[in-house]
């Protein structure tokens, strides 16, 4: 019982700090990308304009719900919802700080630890591409099904070496749970050992949740969206919300495998967590302001002829490595 | 240790109640006065001839293929990876055999040309 009041507390409270990053996630990539492009970016709702999350979630909420005619309609719906939960789900076995003590409990500042951390993450993600993928299908547009397709392939081709990109931390740390790895990490971050495993995840990555360079799927220019061009009201934001998610998450997972997640000396751990995690952030709305989006035949080349044999050989010297 | 995944299934809950929610309220809260040129697929130009179920290239399937071959060898290589302390020198030795034998399907593949996208 304790347990199950522990937990609820627990998620409730993270879920509403995790929704309130997402809403303002939109906010600062807003005004990087306006810095970026030599403008203010959103100024006018409020003080810098720090209510215009809150005023386009609301703007949301009261536009008009449209389903298209010839759309699948329950899949139509179940789609943004299945995109924005699995993308909240991930935050699950993040360990975001050290334990503290909070009226004579010891809390261990994550929401749980599982055996198989590194498998949830992977598979939860995989359930988030459905979301995606789906909504295109379901939409009864042709650019909406042409986005779904390009997405599916290209998270699947990258979803490879996401995962062969990792597997340097698992032997090094020995297990998959990360709060195991994070403590592993005490002296030094597996960043040093696995520089480049570190490369290969962020730019695999990036192509799992569709940013800038290898956001083909919802290229604007030819595919007017692509698997989201039929959405309107809440449910174009639950999937705009689902993808903001995702890349808070897999900066967050990034620094718990590779920049020693919460550990850090001087400041408490949740401290150093948010730190990390909002530098990778800001490296992804950095480089979305600065790289052009690749073509199609560019993305899976890179994915299958140079990214999968780099992370294939990346292990195989660790192997080498580690025995010799 | 099924109690660990007890705050799992509570965040599912909250998430997909959460998701749910957001839809039936925009459900509720948004006005609705679909017309027949609304609810028509998003095209410009003529009116679409078609229903967006398009014929799908072939290329797709191979990647798919091709997806559920490696990702099989990666499946294989997360429990070598986390004994791979333990089981040292062996452990490198059936781990290259394994790497070897799937390196030859992928260079067979490649001269193939199935990961070509012209």
């Amino acid at each position: 019982m304790a347990l199950l009041i522990e937990s609820i507390v627990k998620v409730i409270v993270v879920f509403g700090i995790f929704l309130g990053f997402v809403a303002y996630m939109t906010l600062l990539e807003r005004k990087v990308l306006g810095r970026v492009q030599v403008r203010y970016g959103p100024n006018r709702v409020g003080p810098y304009g720090l209510w215009q999350p809150i005023a386009d979630g609301i703007k949301a909420f009261f536009k008009e719900d449209l389903i298209p005619a010839n759309a699948d309609k329950p899949l139509f719906v179940i789609a943004p919802m299945i995109s924005v939960a699995a993308a909240i789900c991930l935050i699950g076995v993040i360990p975001f700080g050290d334990k503290i003590t909070l009226f004579g409990h010891t809390i261990h500042l994550r929401i749980t630890d599982l055996d198989v951390g590194i498998l949830y993450l992977f598979a939860t993600a995989s359930i988030g591409e459905y979301g995606v993928v789906l909504g295109g299908w379901a939409s009864g547009n042709r650019y909406g099904v042409i986005g779904a397709l390009r997405a599916a392939a290209q998270m699947i081709s990258y979803e490879l070496a996401l995962g062969l990109s990792v597997i340097g931390v698992i032997m090094i740390s020995g297990s998959l749970s990360l709060s195991a790895i994070v403590a592993k990490q005490a002296h030094v971050w597996n960043v040093v050992y696995q520089p480049f495993a570190f490369i290969f995840y962020m730019v695999c990555a990036l192509a799992e949740i569709n940013r800038t360079p290898f956001d083909m799927p919802e290229a604007e220019a030819e595919l007017a969206c692509g698997y989201n061009i039929e959405y309107s009201s809440m449910k174009f934001a639950l999937f705009f919300m689902g993808e903001y998610a995702h890349l808070i998450v897999v900066c967050a997972v990034a620094t718990t495998l590779f920049l020693g997640g919460w550990q850090g000396p001087f400041l408490p751990g949740f401290l150093w967590f948010l730190i990390k995690t909002f530098v990778l952030v800001f490296f992804c709305i950095w480089e979305r302001g600065t790289f052009p989006r690749l073509r199609y035949d560019q993305i899976m080349h890179f994915g299958w002829k140079i990214l999968l044999p780099l992370t294939l050989a990346n292990i195989v010297v660790t192997a080498i490595v580690m025995v010799v | 240790m099924l109690r660990a995944y007890l705050p799992i299934l509570i965040l599912f809950l909250v998430a997909f109640g959460f998701a749910a929610f957001a839809v039936v309220a925009s459900y509720l809260l948004g006005q609705r006065k679909p017309t027949r040129v609304k609810i028509a697929p998003y095209e410009c130009g003529i009116s679409t001839p078609g229903y967006g179920k398009t014929r799908i290239p072939l290329r797709y399937y191979t990647v798919a293929m091709l997806f559920l071959l490696f990702d099989l060898e990666v499946v294989f290589l997360y429990p070598w990876a986390v004994t791979y302390k333990k089981l040292g020198l062996f452990g490198l030795v059936e781990m290259m055999v394994f790497i070897g034998i799937l390196l030859v399907g992928y260079v067979y593949v490649w001269k193939k040309g199935a990961l070509e996208w012209d």
